[in-house]
């Protein structure tokens, strides 16, 4: 048995602390404002870049991604913690991962966009978080029932290293097929010329930053999902606290940079339609507990080997692709055509998930 | 006489929950055994049961599965 400071309340804080500051870092070398971090923004750039949606503003192919799969990983190799396993309804995860993504879109940011956008003076998030929180107190409520979707078993070790592969082909073709100035497609990939998917940091900095939040991540267990959760089940504030210290973090940086703006209207990449910013919240959040982790957790498991884990996030890109091409995913004018019916399907899969994997006693 | 809580193969927060639930229905005299099989699991499992004041009297490691013995303090 190793002793594991990262997963100690300070270890906890400090790396919740150090992923604000990495965050806001991002933001002021160049990532969208207020996006500093985003697993379900960059999973959509990603899908963009792939050519799976046509939004022509979201489409980089995010090495930030990237390194968290590849950080986690390395450290999960490092720390012989790599484990291949699966087999725990895999299909059900994967369907979860599209379900939290078109969520997720509606309200326009992941469980770390929350935090982020708070700590930028963005008020819409208030009710994205209320949301957040909402969704995962829906999930609590089965988990406490006997919701489970299995046990997962061994598997071939091949089978864990697949996500961490196929990350490791799209940074190479990152690294292939650069950006050409003022061209939207530069060999197979796809890039934007204007809105977030065209701020970006340097391909070095996001992918050294991502394997650094993928190293303290995996040490960590850090999960924003399980944060509200586990204060909601357990009352334990143990992953509330890294949540509470990103948030804090993230503040201060902004305050010290110039970036704190309050206010509701104007904000970056937001829609001011707070009840829709609510229940977008609400469908990921319940989607993310069933699922057993927020985004950023999920990737981070798939590097250390859980297959299911690496199924529920290219559910996620899938669910960024479908969001995108069928009109549900919000813009900063306002929830998309087919918004409200896709929040509303979104909450129907996850009861009939939740309510399907009750384990009769 | 111990009561045993099979949590492997089980993802968060289900160890912890079973475990809390065991405490919960526990005389208080008998000591509960709860098998996990990553070290995420074991450190959330002890966690968990040190917050309830039960302290942690047994760790038996095989490779990936550990076997945490825990008593009421």
């Amino acid at each position: 048995m190793k002793h594991n400071w990262f997963s100690s309340r300070m270890g906890m804080v400090a790396v919740g602390g150090v992923i604000g500051i990495l965050a806001i870092l991002l933001q002021y070398l160049g990532n969208p404002a207020n996006m500093g971090i985003c697993v379900a923004c960059f999973e959509r750039d990603i899908a963009g870049s792939i050519g799976l949606h046509r939004a022509a503003v979201v489409q980089y192919l995010r090495p930030e991604i990237i390194g968290f799969v590849l950080g986690s990983f390395l450290t999960a190799l490092l720390f012989r913690e790599f484990r291949a396993r699966g087999g725990s309804s895999p299909l059900t995860r994967y369907v979860l991962g599209v379900v939290a993504m078109i969520g997720a879109l509606v309200f326009l940011g992941c469980p770390w966009r929350v935090m982020l956008r708070l700590a930028g003076g963005d008020g819409n998030a208030i009710f994205g978080f209320l949301g957040l929180f909402g969704g995962v107190w829906i999930g609590t409520l089965f988990f406490k029932n006997g919701y489970t979707l299995g046990r997962t078993a061994g598997q071939n070790p091949a089978v864990g290293y697949l996500l961490p592969l196929i990350m490791l082909g799209l940074l190479i073709l990152r690294l292939i097929f650069t950006p050409v100035e003022g061209q939207t497609q530069s060999g197979i990939l796809w890039y934007s010329l204007k809105g977030p998917g065209a701020a970006h940091a340097s391909v070095f900095i996001s992918l050294l930053i991502g394997l650094l939040v993928g190293f303290l991540a995996q040490r960590s267990r850090f999960c924003t999902m399980g944060a509200l959760r586990d204060l909601i089940l357990f009352r334990q504030i143990h992953l509330f606290s890294g949540l509470l210290a990103l948030m804090a973090t993230a503040l201060l940086a902004n305050v010290f940079l110039g970036q704190f703006k309050p206010g509701f209207t104007g904000q970056p990449v937001a829609h001011t339609q707070a009840l829709w910013n609510f229940a977008g919240m609400v469908v990921a959040g319940f989607a993310f507990a069933l699922a057993g982790g927020c985004p950023g957790r999920q990737l981070f498991l798939a590097g250390e080997g859980d297959s299911d884990a690496g199924l529920f996030a290219l559910g996620m890109i899938t669910g960024a692709a479908i969001s995108h091409n069928f009109g549900l995913a919000s813009s900063p004018d306002g929830i998309g055509p087919h918004g409200m019916a896709a929040v509303i399907i979104g909450l129907m899969v996850c009861l009939a998930t939740g309510f399907g994997h009750l384990k009769r006693s | 006489m111990s009561h045993q809580v099979d949590a492997r193969g089980l993802s968060c927060p289900q160890p912890v929950l079973l475990t809390l639930q065991a405490i919960q229905s526990a005389s208080g005299k008998e000591d509960i055994c709860i098998l996990v099989d990553n070290q995420t699991s074991f450190e959330n499992v002890t966690r968990a049961a040190t917050g309830k004041e039960w302290t942690v009297s047994g760790i038996n490691q095989d490779n990936d599965e550990y076997q945490i013995t825990i008593h009421k303090k």
